[in-house]
């Protein structure tokens, strides 16, 4: 393990700034944002950015790439921008379990290039933990917010910023700021840890049991009566699925440029009324059936195809960005499996 | 004004449904925290008894709910407006939305809705419990500390700048009506109008460039009441889904605010539930400023059936090119 003090940590960032590109949560007046770092720009201490750190490696909006059409003649051009290696800095714990289940998605076969591409450009900073929000509830999925995955973890003290590596990734990047840090033991990370894991234990959603969900569950919550009142109040909106973290739904259209064609990807929301609209029409209806789908999805059908796992990490944004109010800690109690229900 | 408390409503709606003037009853339900209340269909008065709330976090706007749940089921549905929700109730009675007659209205006073991220600002994250004081909120958190907050420092933007604390509907009246208040809400527009063309562009342009197009705003918004929205039509080559281009996403909001013109009534849901804290009310402000200017006063929603001067046709209404010219 590493350490600099919090004073030297300026020099740190220099330096990761003058090799490549260097990305961290910093203060906006509307919360905390990814934003490339420049000199002045401090690190957050926010827990949720507005947006999650997804966007990296699976943009809003992309283009995959064009057409050219003379005559006959159809041009196939790859328009793809071969990335650069980036740092992202100061990843919470959550957000850095929403990559290994993205991972599963678009890294499986057939490969997903380039979403890969961006990946294998990355190297992920992680940040523990210390004041959690009482929207936080990664523990009800194992992840463990004092000690965050990633390609190096880092914890931040009240004087210093300590830093180990997970991986070969992780010990280039530690090499790489060596003149900058000092070798030093675990003590005081070892104490912050222990005290977070005393208030984490405190949480409010920290007993939300999973339990009852999980592998081969469709039968038994598909038509469950309380799909009903949950999805009554919902307005349809895709606030949910843009600000989580793992929600990696997407379409792919083409735009007519007048002299060719822009085949570009955008996310897409299962919330929307057209979402996977076919030839024949739409195959969910109703806002129940739309809602349901969503958490079905998160709770049931991403672990049915992927050995168990949850398709959520607990970052608590659609707590506290859903317009209504309505959340999948909410499901996962009307649902059952919970005390007082 | 007394406030009004959350058992004086409990009791009203069970008094409702249990003499059968209403089968159901629209209402906040607890959540998980003091703040998070859904908005629910209560079906008799052991649910309200269970799970009705009313509190300083009741900020949700009712109105566009009655669209969809006067169309089903029988008989009558209770709904609770405060003074800023029955303008909203009246445009959309105003546009023929829905049945007037399966509805029954309580109008409740409101001291203003306080907004959990101000409450965050000013006392922090982890929060475990708010209850209300006179007029402040206690607040308790994870870390053992309780903090005091004045519900006046940590009110809703709207409800800072509240236009009225008069019911312009209702069939039932809850405690005293208030009057229509003086505001400073063009005060920020004001700001906007006296920027130059490109300080005004570049603050636009900050703040719908975070625009992430959940259509939170439309969703949410009583005006914006289109069976098939064209930003919906896959077919429209405007679908909702790419923000493909910085004046795409300008585009987005600024149609959206033509198209409310002259019937928003300034409610502010669309700024309340923007994930991206974007000003979005400050279009629609815009707009009904721009109406007042060159119409004369005018509030939507104020008078049910009232006839909006953008489709109301008189021999006194301004020239297009005077109105193109105020700039000059």
């Amino acid at each position: 393990m590493r350490k600099c003090s919090l004073n030297s940590l300026n020099a740190v960032f220099e330096k990761l700034a003058n090799d490549s590109a260097l990305y961290m949560p910093v203060d906006g007046d509307k919360g905390a944002d990814y934003k490339k770092w420049e000199m002045g720009d401090e690190l957050s201490s926010a827990l949720n950015t507005n947006r999650s750190a997804k966007d990296f490696f699976f943009p809003q909006t992309e283009n995959l790439m064009e057409f050219k059409v003379s005559g006959k003649e159809i041009e196939v051009i790859d328009t793809r921008d071969e990335k650069e290696d980036f740092v992202v800095f100061g990843v919470r714990a959550c957000d850095a379990k929403s990559f290994d289940i993205l991972d599963t998605v678009f890294l499986s076969e057939p490969c997903d290039s380039y979403y890969a591409n961006r990946r294998e450009h990355a190297t992920i900073v992680t940040l523990a933990c210390t004041r959690p929000s009482e929207t936080c509830f990664c523990n009800v999925f194992g992840i463990d917010a004092t000690k965050p995955t990633g390609d190096v973890t880092c914890w931040k003290t009240a004087d210093d910023m300590y830093f180990e590596a997970n991986n070969e990734k992780g010990k280039a990047f530690i090499e790489k700021i060596a003149d900058l840090t000092e070798e030093c033991d675990s003590k005081a990370v070892e104490e912050q840890q222990a005290k977070t894991k005393e208030i984490l234990k405190k949480l409010p959603l920290a007993d939300l049991k999973t339990e009852k969900f999980g592998k081969d569950k469709t039968a038994e919550f598909f038509d469950a009566p309380e799909w009903r009142e949950l999805s009554t109040s919902c307005l349809g909106c895709g606030t949910c699925t843009y600000v989580c973290p793992t929600c990696q739904c997407y379409d792919i259209k083409d735009y007519d440029t007048g002299h060719g064609v822009i085949r570009f990807r955008c996310w897409d929301s299962c919330m929307y009324s057209e979402f996977t609209k076919m030839a024949h029409g739409n195959n969910r209806l109703s806002q129940l059936e739309r809602f349901r789908q969503r958490f079905m999805h998160k709770l049931v059908y991403y672990p049915t195809n992927n050995d168990g796992v949850f398709g959520c990490v607990g970052c608590g944004r659609c707590l506290a960005k859903c317009p209504i109010s309505m959340n999948i800690v909410k499901v996962m109690k009307a649902l059952g499996g919970n005390d007082g229900e | 004004m007394q406030k009004i408390t959350c058992e004086s409503l409990i009791e009203k709606a069970c008094e409702l449904i249990e003499n059968g003037t209403v089968s159901r009853v629209i209402g906040w339900k607890k959540g998980e925290f003091d703040y998070d209340l859904t908005p629910a269909v209560f079906a008799n008065a052991d649910e309200i008894k269970k799970n009705f709330i009313y509190n300083d976090f009741s900020g949700a706007n009712f109105s566009k709910y009655l669209i969809k749940e006067t169309r089903k089921g029988e008989g009558k549905v209770l709904v609770f407006l405060k003074p800023c929700d029955t303008y909203s109730f009246n445009q959309l009675l105003t546009e023929h939305r829905f049945d007037r007659e399966k509805v029954y209205a309580v109008g409740i006073p409101c001291e203003g809705m306080a907004d959990i991220a101000k409450v965050k600002a000013a006392v922090g994250d982890g929060i475990l419990k708010i209850t209300s004081e006179g007029d402040e909120l206690i607040v308790e958190n994870l870390y053992g500390d309780v903090n005091k907050v004045k519900l006046a420092d940590v009110l809703a933007e709207r409800c800072v700048n509240c236009k009225s604390k008069k019911h312009t509907a209702y069939d039932e009246l809850m405690g005293e009506d208030g009057e229509i208040l003086d505001n400073n809400r063009f005060d920020e527009v004001e700001k906007l109008e006296n920027m130059t063309e490109d300080e005004r562009f570049a603050f636009w342009q900050n703040e719908l460039s975070r625009c992430i197009r959940c259509n939170a705003c439309r969703d949410v918004c009583p005006a914006c009441t289109c069976e098939k929205c064209v930003f919906d039509n896959p077919k429209s080559g405007v679908e909702n889904k790419a923000i493909a281009d910085s004046f795409e996403e300008k585009m987005f909001h600024i149609i959206r605010a033509f198209h409310v013109a002259g019937r928003c009534t300034d409610c502010g849901e669309c700024s309340r539930v923007c994930p991206q804290n974007i000003p979005l009310h400050l279009l629609n402000r815009k707009f009904i400023k721009d109406i007042n200017t060159f119409y004369g006063e005018y509030q939507a929603g104020e008078v049910e059936g009232s006839r909006a001067p953008l489709v109301n046709y008189t021999e006194e209404d301004i020239e297009p090119n005077d109105a193109v010219k105020r700039e000059e």
